[in-house]
């Protein structure tokens, strides 16, 4: 493998964990209500906005990286109590909707309490690059990915084997049926939005040292995630980490070997391709019912 | 047990119940016949807290429960098998029996558990394959042993016979007659109105969204208007 590939190969990793980390919310407010939150990219903002703050108040990084993930699942919760709890509508149009205001909102508060410049945050455990047959890493990238195979590994352990987590998975297969069980379909969906939230923060925290920050980092990391989640085929865990993998690999191949510029449209196209080949994504959902 | 008085429900604003009125009492096998479309599943659907009421009241052990969750409803011990089964498809059997518990603590599961796969060994060989793998007869008994899990006191069954060859049919009776013999109280809704009334202590006939008549199950299969609107003859 050249250097240069193997260069692309672990940029596209590293940001294509973060799309899945993205994509991953996503799915799981999905899974709990059909919506798709378009306030999942204002997470990933808060996420690392907040820490930004908090350790120029001087705060440590770990402590400051803790409290802004609590802070924005706070946010998280806040939001389906407040606007989506309150939709009396079994639309879910409508719902949608709500969620595309509240980004909208989210991104304007953001522009007040904080300022509409670029923020840096300083990398985890230094600057200096590690090379690696060739190519060279910086250390954050691997806290990028190592973080997130934790964070897939602890999801999928809540998903595969506590009653929790299943009882949230039968919610989504078939609400009545939950209801019916006993199982509070509101408090499933309370706790997709607090979990997808602290999703979303942990990616914003984690790609910071290597990206900035800003008020409006949330649009594009939001569209991507977005794009992962459909890629994978929403509402499907693993696809989410595929979907996010896969588009950040494109991404960093098409930049490297056509062009930065074109990096968005190649992406975006092949993304488009596969759906018209496969419309329920890579790892959509098949049936396995009879009737 | 479980009194219902005025019970008013509506889709918009088509009315599906016009004031219903009925009793289940303790240990007792209650059936609800009537018509497609006269509000039998609307019925059990507002008992068991996922259809909203417009109107009226449901009590339960002496406690107004009209406007309570499902959740609630379900620890307090009302639990409904619904029409065609629902069960939680690609979730294997045993997961959906576990799910069926969620109400319940760990150690009551596990032992409920073991009853369930007592009654139905078929669900224990199967215990690993998904549940929408299961045939129709299976998914059935799946279903009304995930209701059995959360340790039902009035068990609310609808359909439990559709689309079941006749041998699956008498089964799954024999099953209903065996728990309302372990003193499980029963609302049956069957479009078996023969079958159910036989079996039935009492029974209601529902006609497009009110109660028109109430008897004993004998009363009610030797009604002229109940054999010729439902029982065929």
């Amino acid at each position: 493998m050249s250097p240069q590939l193997l260069q692309y190969l672990l940029s596209g990793l590293t940001v294509g964990a973060i799309y899945a980390l993205v994509a991953l919310g996503f799915s799981i407010i999905y899974n709990a209500s059909n919506v798709i939150n378009f306030a999942q990219g204002e997470f990933v903002m808060i996420g690392g906005m907040t820490t930004v703050s908090l350790i120029a108040a001087g705060l440590p990084l770990a402590l400051a990286a803790l409290l802004a993930i609590a802070a924005t699942t706070l946010v998280g919760l806040a939001l389906e109590k407040l606007a989506v709890e309150r939709v009396r509508s079994e639309s879910v149009v409508t719902l949608i909707i709500i969620t595309i205001g509240a980004s909208i909102l989210l991104r304007g508060l953001a522009s007040l309490v904080w300022d509409k410049n670029l923020h840096a945050l300083p990398a985890f455990s230094g600057e200096r690059p590690i090379a690696l047959g060739g190519a060279t890493i910086v250390p954050q990238s691997l806290w990028v990915v190592g973080v997130t195979l934790v964070v897939v590994a602890a999801l999928w352990w809540f998903f595969n084997r506590t009653l929790h987590g299943k009882a949230m998975l039968a919610t989504s297969h078939n609400r009545l049926a939950a209801q019916l069980v006993g199982i509070s379909v509101r408090r499933v969906l309370l706790v997709s939005f607090g979990l997808s939230a602290a999703l979303g923060a942990l990616a914003g925290i984690l790609i910071a040292p290597i990206t900035f920050t800003a008020w409006d980092v949330g649009v594009m990391l939001g569209l991507k995630g977005f794009a992962a989640a459909v890629l994978g085929g929403l509402g499907s865990g693993p696809g989410a980490v595929i979907g996010g993998l896969a588009l950040g690999l494109l991404e960093a191949l098409s930049a490297g070997y056509v062009s930065s510029a074109y990096k968005d449209v190649i992406a975006f196209g092949i993304m488009l391709a596969v759906l018209v080949l496969m419309p329920g994504g890579l790892l959509g959902r098949r049936s396995v019912e009879r009737v | 047990m479980l009194e219902v008085s005025a019970l008013e429900s509506r889709y918009g604003r088509i009315p599906a119940l016009k004031g219903i009125d009925l009793a289940v009492r303790a240990g007792e096998l209650v059936a609800l016949v009537g018509a497609n479309g006269a509000g039998k599943t609307t019925l059990l659907r507002a008992l068991s807290g996922v259809q909203r009421v417009s109107g009226g009241r449901v009590r339960y052990e002496g406690a107004d429960i009209t406007n309570a969750p499902p959740e609630r409803r379900v620890r307090l011990g009302i639990v409904q098998v619904p029409e065609g089964r629902q069960v939680f498809g690609p979730l294997s059997v045993e997961d959906n029996l576990r799910l069926g518990g969620y109400t319940r603590r760990a150690a009551e599961s596990a032992s409920t558990l073991e009853r369930v796969y007592a009654m139905f060994p078929v669900l224990r060989q199967r215990r690993q394959a998904p549940a929408g793998t299961l045939s129709g007869g299976q998914q059935q008994m799946l279903a009304i042993s995930r209701a059995l899990m959360a340790r039902p006191r009035l068990l609310l069954l609808d359909e439990p016979s559709m689309g079941l060859a006749p041998r699956l049919v008498e089964e799954i009776f024999a099953c209903v007659q065996g728990l309302r013999a372990a003193d499980t109280a029963i609302f049956l809704v069957d479009q078996n109105a023969r079958a159910a009334l036989a079996i039935a202590d009492r029974g209601y006939v529902l006609e497009t969204g009110r109660i028109v008549l109430a008897g004993s199950g004998a009363e009610l299969l030797a009604d002229a208007s109940v054999q010729a609107a439902y029982l065929g003859l």
